[in-house]
C-alpha cells in the first residue's frame, strides 16, 4: 500500500504508493482514495489522487503533519461498496472535421486511420485519474500498435469534447484548451456539466469509459435529440 | 430570497470593470480529484479584513480586483463599503459632485447615484471591496469564487465586464463607519519548504534557488506565477509521473525558470518541485507585482508551523481591533 509519507509543503501530505505506473498500483492509490472519501475528516480539505501518489491538503488550523500522518498510517481500509465506480459511454465522432491529428498519425504509425480507430474502439479503459483542468480524465491503456508521443509542437487551443490520445493513455478535452495529445475525433456530450452540482465530472478515477462511433450527422443532433 | 430588495434594484452599475474583477470568497473544498482547485480570494487576510470592517459574516462573497480595478455606479437604498488592501480610489458623491479621495480600511456611507472609482493598487496587485450585506451569487461547490478557466462560480465563471450589473441582498446602513490602523508590510523574502523532487536539481542549483533574486515576469495571474533568473538546472529528469499539485508548489519545468502555483492552478503536473511557498507567506507572495524581485529563503517543517501559528494569530488581532 503507502510506501512512504513525506510532508509537501506545510499543508499537504504526499504518499507514495510505488514507482511504477499500472493498474494495480492505481487501484491502490484509488481504493485509499474512495476510503478517505468514506471517511471524510473534516481537517482534510482535498485529496489529489494520481497514477501512483496520493495528495492530502489538510486545514492547518485543525491538525498539522504529524498529526494527520498518524491518523492515515492508522485508516483501516474497507472493502467499499464497488457501486462507487461505474462505467461511462461516450460516443465519439472522427469524422475529418474533428480528427485533427488523422493524417499524423497514419504518417507516424504506418496504418491507415480506418484501423488506427478500429483499434481505439476495441477496449475500454479505465480512468486513473482526472484533472488538470476541470473533469479532463487520464484513461489507459490503449494498445501498444497505436502508441505515440505528444505533437512535437502542442496546440494553442485545442476543442472542446476531443478526445486525444499518447503514449498509453488518451484523454477528453472537457474545455477547449492548450495541449499536445493526438486528436482522433470529438464528443458531443458534456463530461464536465457544473449545472450537476452533485457530480459535475462525468467520469471519476476508477471508472471504466467504453468510447464508440457516431455519425457526423448523428453528431450534429446529439444535443437537439433530447 | 431577494424579492424584495431586488425590486428595489439594488445595484451597482458596472461602468468600468478594470482588468481582472472577480466575486471570491474562501474559495471551495475536496474537489481536487475531478480537477477543480480551491480559488478564493488570493489575499486571505485582506479579504476578512474587508468583511469585517462592514460587519458582515466571515465567508461572504467580495470583489477582487487587480491592478486596475472597477468603477461602479450604485443605486439603491444607503450602505456602507470598504476597501482593503493598498488601493488608490475616490467617491463620486451624486449629491455635490465632489471627488472624495478614499482611504483602504475605512468605511464609507454609500447613497444612490455616488460613484466608486477604483483607480488602482499601489505597489501590490489585488484589493477588496465589500458591502455591508449580501452580493446576490451562484455557487459552485459551496463558493461563490469565479474560475475563469473552468467558468465555474458566479458571473458564468467570466470576469465581471463593462454594463454588467452586481445585485445586493439585504443591505445594511446600520454598519458604523469604522477605521482601522494597518499597513501592509511588504517582506524580504518568502519562506518555502524543500520540495518532492528537491534532489532533482544540482548542487549548484539549489545553492542559486536560495540565494539569488529572481524576476516576476507579466506571465503571472491567478493561476499562477512565472519567475526568470539563473536557470535552475534539473540532473534527474525534467519530467515525472502527473501528480497532483497544491497552491504554493514551485515547480521547474525543463527551461529552468520556476512557476509557483497560485490559487486557481491546474490540479496536476508533470515537472519537477523544488519547493512549496508556507501558509503563513500566501498572501505576501500574490501581492508581489510582475516586473520586480522575488528572493527565497528555507525554514524547516516545524518552522512553518510555528510562523503559521503566528501569522494566524496576527490576523486574530487585526480583526479584534474592528469592534
Amino acid at each position: 500500500m503507502i510506501k512512504n509519507i513525506t510532508n509537501l509543503g506545510d499543508a499537504a501530505l504526499y504518499c507514495d504508493f510505488g514507482q511504477e505506473v499500472n493498474r494495480a498500483t492505481n487501484l491502490n492509490v484509488i481504493n485509499f482514495f474512495n476510503n478517505l472519501r468514506d471517511k471524510n475528516f473534516s481537517e482534510i480539505t482535498n485529496i489529489s489522487p494520481s497514477y501512483n501518489k496520493l495528495i492530502i491538503s489538510f486545514d492547518l488550523n485543525l491538525t498539522n503533519f504529524e498529526k494527520i500522518k498518524k491518523k492515515i498510517l492508522n485508516l483501516e481500509l474497507k472493502k467499499l461498496d464497488n457501486k462507487i465506480n461505474k462505467n461511462v459511454k461516450i460516443p465519439v465522432c472522427c469524422d475529418e472535421k474533428y480528427s485533427l491529428d488523422s493524417k499524423r498519425l497514419e504518417t507516424k504509425l504506418k496504418i491507415s486511420f480506418e484501423k488506427i480507430l478500429e483499434n481505439f474502439f476495441s477496449k475500454d479503459y479505465f480512468c486513473y485519474m482526472t484533472g488538470f483542468i476541470a473533469g479532463m480524465p487520464f484513461l489507459g491503456d490503449i494498445n501498444q500498435e497505436i502508441r505515440l508521443n505528444r505533437l512535437e509542437t502542442p496546440r494553442v487551443k485545442v476543442p472542446k469534447g476531443s478526445i486525444g490520445i499518447t503514449e498509453q493513455f488518451c484523454n477528453i478535452y472537457t474545455f477547449e484548451s492548450p495541449g499536445g495529445w493526438n486528436i482522433i475525433g470529438n464528443t458531443p456530450i458534456n463530461i464536465f456539466n457544473k449545472e450537476n452540482s452533485k457530480n459535475p465530472a462525468l467520469i471519476n478515477p476508477g471508472d471504466k469509459v467504453n468510447f464508440y462511433k457516431i455519425s457526423i450527422d448523428e453528431y450534429k443532433g446529439w444535443n437537439e435529440r433530447k | 430570497m431577494n424579492t424584495k430588495d431586488g425590486m428595489k434594484e439594488n445595484n451597482f452599475e458596472v461602468i468600468r470593470p478594470g482588468i481582472n474583477t472577480t466575486y471570491q470568497d474562501f474559495g471551495r473544498k475536496n474537489l481536487y480529484h475531478i480537477g477543480v482547485p480551491f480559488s478564493g480570494a488570493m489575499d486571505n487576510r485582506n479579504y476578512l479584513i474587508s468583511n469585517k470592517l462592514v460587519n458582515n459574516k466571515m465567508n461572504s462573497a467580495v470583489i477582487e480586483f487587480a491592478y486596475q480595478g472597477p468603477m461602479l455606479k450604485f443605486n439603491g437604498e444607503s450602505t456602507t463599503f470598504a476597501i482593503t488592501g493598498d488601493v488608490n480610489f475616490n467617491i463620486k458623491r451624486k449629491k455635490n459632485s465632489i471627488l472624495e479621495k478614499g482611504n483602504s480600511y475605512q468605511t464609507y456611507n454609500l447613497k444612490s447615484g455616488d460613484q466608486i472609482d477604483i483607480l488602482s493598487t499601489n505597489r501590490s496587485v489585488y484589493g477588496y471591496l465589500a458591502i455591508a450585506g449580501n452580493i446576490d451569487v451562484k455557487l459552485f461547490g459551496n463558493s461563490c469564487s469565479t474560475n475563469t478557466k473552468a467558468k465555474i462560480g458566479s458571473n458564468d465563471g467570466e470576469k465581471i465586464k463593462k454594463g454588467d450589473k452586481i445585485f445586493f441582498s439585504n443591505l445594511s446602513n446600520k454598519t458604523q463607519i469604522k477605521k482601522l490602523n494597518y499597513i501592509n508590510t511588504k517582506i524580504e523574502q518568502i519562506r518555502v519548504i524543500r520540495g518532492t523532487n528537491y534532489n532533482y536539481f544540482s548542487k549548484e542549483s539549489k545553492n542559486i534557488f536560495f540565494k539569488n533574486e529572481f524576476n516576476v515576469t507579466k506571465l503571472t495571474d491567478r493561476m499562477g506565477m512565472r519567475l526568470e533568473g539563473n536557470k535552475i538546472k534539473n540532473i534527474v529528469d525534467t519530467n515525472i509521473k502527473s501528480e497532483g499539485l497544491i497552491k504554493g508548489t514551485i515547480q521547474i519545468p525543463a527551461d529552468g525558470n520556476p512557476i509557483i502555483m497560485l490559487s486557481d492552478h491546474g490540479t496536476i503536473g508533470g515537472y519537477p518541485k523544488i519547493g512549496v511557498v508556507i501558509s503563513a507567506d500566501y498572501d505576501k507572495l500574490v501581492q508581489i507585482v510582475p516586473g520586480s524581485k522575488i528572493k527565497f529563503k528555507e525554514v524547516s517543517l516545524s518552522d512553518a508551523e510555528k510562523l503559521y501559528k503566528f501569522y494566524n494569530l496576527e490576523t486574530q488581532n487585526i480583526l479584534n481591533q474592528i469592534s
